[in-house]
């Protein structure tokens, strides 16, 4: 089990050197260069300035020196300087980060809890009305766009009612608890709403399986409850396949937290992406891109271990 | 309905005869108007029709759709077929590649792939910036993140098929790999095939709409569904409903897609059950 954790975790690195390669070219290319808009910023810059400048920062070197000066950087912990926050890299991720585990965190809880229920019911009436109705919610949330059911309830919610604040993460100068709270409804509901759909599906597949199988009829025959067959039984059988599912869910988490921070004008990690990659912060984007991937490859490192943990059938040598 | 919308959408141009209007056509002196027999869902804020646009948006929402489903389909269906067939290392990075494809978050990166300055690659300015680009950009795009449904379902019935007695026979008569792959292996995995498709048509409309929505994807004046929200995103709380519209045609489309897809998955269990 370590051996298999320390192999994977070789291959995570790996990997992400590669990435870091790959997302480092693909950065070059996008439009305007630091020099570029240091010109536009000030006309009067001549073309010796233009080239000195240049040299200093290095972006008249071949690609592959230019990536291998920012890993040993990047080593080292020194990731560079945002010009959007004003501030070292560093400083800046960690609060937007934060941010963002308590908004996907508390929708991922929320989204799996109630997909656990609502596919246990329909597993256990299967091709009955209340199944059809399930399935339908299921595909809707499935189907909605991100920004729009955003946008909706913004415009529901904030603009109409006044119930709820429509952005940001605390109201300036009253920063307790609730107000937090508030402030988190809108974005957690959009989040969760549009990942239920797509978790419920894959409970009630699992469990609709599960309960078709021969310890299930034991249980029964044995006079247990239906609600120890259902939780002790069929359950944790069914679990297994879910918790790949969640793990491989995990990026499509990310994207659907990128979507709804930049609606919500909540400072998480995706809205600060996109405010990178838009604002041609290339060192934030960079930074933020890697750290994005490295908690997706961490996360299924994790269900990965966990998939052991629930099946005693798994050992990974 | 889905029938009902792509028939619409196609037609546009002959309703917009009928109504006397063409999509892009501004109208300064009648902007945010209401329903009328002129205008059935109003106009925006440069006074175009609403419905027009809906459908010409339809339109393009559509095409992109279809192609990049298709193409995806096609490419997964490649690699699947070699990587079920070659095994070995070729199978191990195929399925790898899907793995990373499958879990790592993609938008970030697809927003840096859109961003991407086509000039620095050597493509002329001309040629960088014009519609066809920006369409083919996001099918690019789509494909980039549909083709590992198709290359999975394939793979998976690669490996079965491979070992049946129909396919060894052909192997023994000297049949090319090719041949074999395309006309004794394809066949088998049809029909999952059909149904990931179609599912996968509603996925690229949604990614579409949401790089649109962005500024990402399709470029003003041409319009998609997701640049009309994008649009009306500004001016949201004067005038709502141009939001609303085009939202509910991403999903009304999208639902319609994956609702179709599930119906045709029922019907392949349901055959599958009986020839068992």
């Amino acid at each position: 089990m370590i051996r298999f954790a320390a192999i994977r975790l070789v291959e995570i690195a790996a990997l992400l050197a590669l990435m870091s390669f790959i997302i480092y070219g693909l950065i070059g290319l996008m439009p305007g260069d630091p020099i570029d808009l240091m010109r536009s910023a000030d006309p009067r810059m001549s073309a010796e300035d233009v080239a000195r400048l240049k040299a200093v920062y290095g972006v008249d070197r071949p690609l592959v020196a230019r990536y291998l000066a920012w890993a040993g950087q990047a080593l080292q912990g020194e990731l560079g300087y945002s010009r959007l926050f004003a501030a070292p890299v560093s400083a800046a991720l960690p609060p937007r980060l934060g941010n963002s585990l308590l908004l996907m965190g508390s929708s991922f809880v929320l989204a799996l809890a109630l997909a656990l229920v609502l596919g246990t019911i329909a597993a256990r009436h299967p091709e009955s009305r209340l199944d059809d109705a399930i399935n339908l919610f299921c595909f809707a949330g499935v189907s909605i766009p991100t920004f729009w059911l955003a946008l909706v309830l913004i415009l529901a919610f904030a603009a109409g009612l006044g119930w709820l604040p429509a952005s940001g993460v605390a109201t300036a100068g009253a920063g307790d608890l609730a107000d937090r709270l508030r402030h988190l409804v809108l974005p957690v509901a959009t989040l969760t709403l549009t990942s239920v759909g797509g978790y419920t599906r894959y409970v009630r597949a699992a469990m609709h399986e599960a309960l078709a199988q021969d310890h299930i009829r034991t249980a029964r025959a044995k006079g247990a409850s239906e609600a120890r067959v259902i939780f002790r039984h069929a359950m944790r059988s069914a679990l297994i396949p879910v918790t790949t599912i969640l793990a491989l869910s995990f990026g499509g988490l990310v994207s659907g937290a990128l979507v709804t921070e930049t609606m919500f004008a909540y400072p998480g990690m995706g809205k600060l992406i996109f405010d990178a990659v838009m604002g041609n912060d290339y060192n934030l984007a960079l930074a933020a891109l890697l750290l994005a991937a490295v908690t997706a490859m961490l996360a299924n490192l994790a269900a990965d271990l966990a998939y052991a943990w629930l099946d005693p059938r798994v050992t990974y040598r | 309905m889905l029938v009902v919308i792509a028939v619409l959408s196609f037609a546009g141009p002959p309703v917009g005869a009928l109504l006397g209007a063409d999509p892009n056509a501004v109208d300064l002196l009648n902007r945010y108007a209401g329903s009328s027999w002129d205008h059935p869902l109003g106009t925006d804020e440069l006074g175009r029709d609403m419905l027009l646009r809906l459908l010409a948006g339809g339109r393009v929402s559509l095409t992109i759709g279809v192609a990049a489903a298709l193409t995806a389909a096609a490419f997964g269906t490649l690699v699947g077929l070699v990587a079920g067939y070659v095994g070995g290392w070729t199978d191990r990075i195929a399925m790898r590649a899907t793995d990373g494809v499958i879990a790592l978050p993609l938008l970030p990166l697809l927003i840096v792939l859109a961003a991407l300055d086509l000039a620095k690659l050597g493509v002329p300015a001309a040629i960088a910036q014009s519609d066809e680009i920006s369409l083919m950009r996001i099918v690019a795009l789509a494909v980039l993140v549909g083709w590992t449904t198709a290359a999975r379902l394939v793979r998976g019935a690669t490996l079965v098929t491979r070992q049946r007695d129909f396919v060894r026979a052909a192997r023994s008569l000297g049949a090319s790999v090719p041949h074999i792959l395309w006309v004794h292996i394809l066949p088998n995995v049809m029909a999952p095939l059909v149904v990931a498709t179609t599912l996968s048509v509603g996925e690229v409309i949604l990614l579409e709409s949401v790089l649109s929505f962005l500024g990402l994807g399709i470029q003003p004046p041409l319009a998609s569904w997701g640049t009309m929200l994008s649009n009306a995103q500004q001016m949201i709380t004067t005038a709502p409903l141009l939001a609303i519209y085009p939202g509910m045609m991403i999903f009304l489309t999208v639902i319609a897609c994956n609702l179709l897809g599930d119906a045709l998955q029922r019907r392949l269990d349901r055959g599958a059950v009986m020839h068992a």
